[in-house]
């Protein structure tokens, strides 16, 4: 089994170095996601500017691809109108779920995150922050 | 008699498996679940190609031979833990139904308003959740006994909190995340002296320690059969017969009556009073064959072997440079977690994946106990009879691999 192809050096520098992250408050969180299966926590704040999303901040309580997934998540979403932002997101969770190939042109950075699907076990870990922005994006847009 | 896990694992099947890159499994999940004996395999397997009549209901040949073997893992299990008598031995799908089914059958008929159950900071859910929903329902409170820095029970805030409104203390006999062992005995003693009755999580403790239930004086036990070597699906609730006789069953239907009538019916005695419908036949002669196996191998020999490997295991381990193990109580079982500074536990079982080793990592079904621990999740390694000296090295290695590969940037 080759784990060279889940840890990638730009997943690790993600992991070690999140980006927009940072502690969030009582209430500034739009959403608050658990995993059971694992007590992976991540907590997601966000607003709309016009047509796009912008101020994400996410505090992600998790392993490596968690971890990373939210920053390279939050880096790809933020400044980006919402249209795009939901094509990106049907995009990356049908590669993740193995239904379609990665597309560099689609996904940008985040198809280093492709080698999860073939970790079934890992798929929710990579996945978790996406629903987070999902449930997030329809707190803002109801 | 002397322990050879070499020889003994040539007896589980799985644990020949060899991977592709050609490591072989090293099994270190025990507290999960354990491997399987060919013993087992083969008592449950000549049950379906032989004997597979339903028990207690017809007259044939089969029936009578499944009734017969069923029966017989009965009085072996009693056997096994001490139980004056196999009445006494209710079949389960697991210790969490055996919990489930005295937090339905006894504690709801029998607790008030204003009443308290008390249960420890250290209990897998399944003795923890049950207790929330009958305090809930009952309007009865629930109370953890807090667990100290080393990993052992708060014993003066357990003595404040056993006062007379504590109807029943639900504690583990050991814990799946700390190792610990608790002094079950002077706790049993201690609550009777209060008036509380006492249930026993022995998950862990019954596949790995030698137990004596009647001389504990344990109100009821429960445990799970695939966490000593049998099949999934089968586990015992003990409990002394006049808590038997005045418990409600859980399930109702076939083979749990005496009589029935168009508008009620009468219960049959236990245990059959709480073994509604067609039980898990071969998973019970299964559990019977892995008892055997365990009693040929005696508890006293097993239980010094895991010590010495334990001993070795926290040696090797806490000579890895930024790992940080939880519990140091003094005595323990095989269990040992930790967290290496800076890498996730998924993470660390994923790299121990890859090398062939069987671990665990999350919350260990006891996030209570996790958030008193400061941590969202943790790795464990828990051992049994057919690991060895040569499975700890090879975790000890494995272990400084992930944190070289995580601490290299
Ligand atoms: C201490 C303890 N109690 C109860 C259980 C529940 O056992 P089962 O899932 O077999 O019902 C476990 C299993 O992990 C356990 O470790």
């Amino acid at each position: 089994m080759q784990l060279d192809d889940l840890y990638q050096e730009v997943i690790l520098d993600h992991y070690r170095h999140p980006r927009c992250s940072g502690e969030l408050a009582e209430g500034e969180a739009l959403v608050d996601e658990e995993n059971p299966l694992c007590g992976d926590h991540l907590k997601l704040a966000a607003h709309i500017a016009g047509d796009k999303l912008t101020g994400v901040k996410i505090q992600c309580q998790g392993c490596a691809i968690c971890t990373a997934s939210a920053s390279m998540m939050a880096e790809a979403v933020n400044d980006l109108p919402l249209a795009d932002i939901r094509k990106k997101s049907a995009a990356f969770l049908a590669v993740l779920r193995g239904e379609r190939a990665a597309s560099e042109e689609e996904l940008g950075d985040l198809v280093a995150l492709r080698g999860v699907a073939e970790f079934p076990l890992r798929v929710k870990c990579a996945t978790m922050p996406w629903h987070a922005l999902e449930a997030a994006l329809k707190r803002l847009t109801p | 008699m002397s322990f050879e896990p070499l020889k003994l694992r040539a007896d589980f099947p799985a644990l020949g498996r060899v991977f592709d890159d050609g490591r072989r499994l090293v099994y270190l999940d025990n507290a999960a679940t354990t491997q399987k004996p060919r013993d087992v395999l083969k008592a449950t397997r000549r049950y379906y190609e032989e004997s597979a009549g339903n028990v207690h209901r017809a007259v044939h040949r089969l029936a009578a031979e499944a009734t017969g073997l069923y029966e017989e893992a009965r009085q072996k299990i009693a056997a096994f833990i001490g139980a004056p008598s196999p009445k006494q031995i209710v079949f389960t799908h697991g210790a969490t139904e055996g919990i489930n089914l005295v937090a339905h059958g006894w504690a709801r008929k029998f607790l008030n308003a204003g009443d308290e159950l008390l249960v420890t900071e250290m209990e897998h859910h399944s003795n923890l959740i049950p207790w929330q929903q009958a305090a809930r329902a009952k309007g009865a409170t629930l109370r953890l006994v807090p667990v100290l820095a080393d990993g052992t029970l708060d014993r003066e805030a357990f003595r404040r909190l056993l006062t007379p409104r504590v109807k029943l203390l639900a504690v583990t006999h050991a814990s799946n995340v700390l190792g610990t062992i608790n002094p079950i005995a002077e706790l049993i003693r201690e609550a009777h002296a209060a008036g509380a009755r006492v249930l026993v999580d022995g998950a862990q403790s019954v596949p790995h320690l030698p137990l004596n239930v009647a001389a504990l004086d344990a109100d009821f036990l429960v445990f799970s059969g695939h966490k000593m070597l049998g099949p999934t699906g089968i586990g015992v609730l003990y409990a002394k017969p006049e808590l038997l006789d005045a418990m409600d069953p859980l399930l109702t239907g076939g083979e749990m009556i005496s009589r029935v009538w168009d508008d009620h019916a009468t219960w049959a005695e236990p245990p059959q009073k709480f073994e509604a419908g067609t039980p898990h036949i071969a998973g019970a002669i299964g559990l019977g064959a892995a008892v055997d196996y365990l009693a040929k191998l005696g508890h006293d020999a097993l239980r010094q072997h895991e010590l010495a490997l334990t001993a070795y295991a926290l040696e090797k381990l806490g000579a890895v440079p930024d790992l940080k193990i939880f519990g140091r109580a003094p005595e323990r079982l095989g269990v040992v977690s930790f967290a290496l500074e800076g890498v996730h536990p998924h993470d660390v079982a994923q790299f121990l994946d890859r090398d062939g080793l069987a671990i665990r990592a999350g919350h260990m079904c006891a996030q209570p106990l996790l958030r008193r621990l400061g941590v969202p999740a943790v790795s464990r390694a828990s051992f049994y009879l057919y690991n060895d000296r040569d499975d700890v090295d090879r975790l000890a290695a494995a272990l400084l691999a992930v944190r070289k590969f995580f601490h290299a940037t």
